[in-house]
């Protein structure tokens, strides 16, 4: 039941943002309807590094603790964001296709957003290649690591020195130019992505507990 | 013992090691030459491409030529299992991954710089007046992919396809050095050269990071 009114809750959620973005929020000058897919592209990107964040606080707190419970929250954030990064990197060309005349520019933010996405399936990956559950956790927990302590310099490095191509016309500075009631529907946009986002982390824990539970029951039942 | 004499020993082993066979820096050696002279075949080596090109290629062989050369740091510590062994024998175990990382660091280093003058020749580009700046960024750079490479593959080691998977892992984590070693030594090759203090201080920072990283957790990877 809990589950049901939760479900339904993002499903409002999510109508009333593509509501919000369809009719309410104004159409750009510039870029005329195409524009709308920004409170998908944006809001996805904000969640995706929402969950990424949320991986790496579980990550420390599992080298920490040693809890599953902190492995299992870490993997299920992880591959929520990757689900969402996928989404902006999709939603990506899409957009720029028609407005910048190219399906894809080297600019700072695509770039790591791309970089980000491969570092999150390697973990996801390397989950994959470790069969002992307890050196699994730890092991790719490190890793997230590491991986979330490149991001920034990743993103860094890129800004610096590998954006003097194409400039993106709109949002070539996070937010520059963006009407009120725009902003309005975007943060809402996000508010739904993140209640989305939860309802994914929920159901993927719950699974991974699942697999622990069924792992372990499998591993007594080898010794007895 | 201090942290400084146990790294000095081990680094005493890991250079003794190498040093009686020779198989890591030869292979290395061998397999930077391969890539040079296959790049060759991908534009005119003899023209200004060359500057253009020259520094980015450069590091690319250098890169994945690590992300080969890193494989057996821990692996060739499984076969006796010498790793229990170096683990009981030192009070920090931050000494086991300094020692590994100096050792790499020099094994890169000197590779770098042998192949330096073949570099030269090939694409037709003076480096004698620059030598001592682009040592600098080769220490810099390769200590950055020693840190993060050591690091990993304690990782790799404790997986199945560890061979594939070392650099996976590590070479998206190594956008930032690629990124910012090949604008430094760009800038030294140009025709009126220069030095691009940004990126250097910027790989400088990268190996900070990720040395406190490696101090932080280091001990975790080692875990039996």
């Amino acid at each position: 039941m809990k589950n049901v009114l939760f479900v339904a809750v993002v499903v409002l959620l999510l109508g009333a943002g593509a509501y919000a973005a369809f009719f309410i929020a104004p159409t750009d000058a510039k870029q005329g309807l195409i524009y709308r897919i920004l409170f998908l592209h944006v809001a996805s990107a904000w969640t995706g590094l929402t969950a990424f964040f949320i991986s790496f606080i579980a990550n420390v707190l599992y080298v920490w603790r040693r809890q599953p419970q902190w492995d299992w929250l870490g993997v299920s954030a992880a591959e929520t964001g990757l689900v969402f990064t996928t989404v902006v990197l999709v939603t990506g060309p899409i957009w720029a296709h028609p407005v910048w005349g190219i399906w894809w520019t080297w600019d700072a933010r695509l770039t790591s957003t791309f970089v980000l996405w491969l570092l999150y399936v390697s973990y996801l990956l390397l989950r994959t290649l470790i069969e002992e559950p307890d050196r699994r956790a730890l092991l790719s927990a490190l890793f997230g690591i590491f991986a979330f302590v490149d991001v920034p310099l990743v993103f860094g490095s890129i800004r610096w020195w590998r954006t003097q191509h194409p400039q993106p016309i709109i949002m070539g500075e996070p937010g520059s130019g963006l009407d009120p009631l725009m902003y309005k529907v975007l943060f809402f946009m996000w508010f739904a992505m993140l209640a989305l986002m939860t309802l994914l982390l929920r159901q993927r824990y719950l699974l991974e507990a699942m697999r622990g539970d069924v792992e372990t029951m499998r591993r007594q039942w080898e010794v007895a | 013992m201090s942290l400084f004499a146990n790294t000095t020993i081990l680094l005493g082993k890991e250079l003794r090691t190498e040093f009686r066979s020779r198989e890591l820096l030869t292979t290395t050696i061998v397999f930077i030459l391969i890539v040079l002279v296959l790049f060759s075949f991908t534009f005119d080596p003899l023209s200004e491409e060359a500057r253009r090109f020259g520094s980015g290629l450069l590091w690319l062989a250098f890169l994945f030529a690590a992300s080969l050369m890193l494989q057996p740091c821990f692996l060739r510590e499984q076969t006796n299992d010498t790793l229990s062994a170096l683990r009981l024998s030192v009070s920090d175990p931050f000494a086991i991954f300094l020692a590994k990382l100096a050792a790499n660091t020099l094994f890169l280093l000197l590779t770098e710089l042998l192949l330096l003058p073949v570099f030269a020749m090939m694409y037709n580009v003076p480096v004698l007046p620059v030598l001592h700046w682009l040592v600098l960024v080769f220490f810099l750079g390769s200590l950055g992919i020693s840190v993060v490479g050591t690091a990993l593959s304690a990782i790799s080691a404790q997986a199945r396809m560890r061979e594939l998977l070392l650099p996976l892992l590590l070479l998206p984590l190594l956008t930032p050095i690629l990124v910012a070693s090949t604008e430094v030594t760009g800038a030294l090759l140009d025709r009126a050269p220069y030095v691009q203090w940004k990126g250097t201080g910027f790989l400088a920072v990268f190996d900070l990071v990720f040395l406190t990283t490696l101090w932080l957790f280091g001990e975790y990877l080692l875990e039996e």
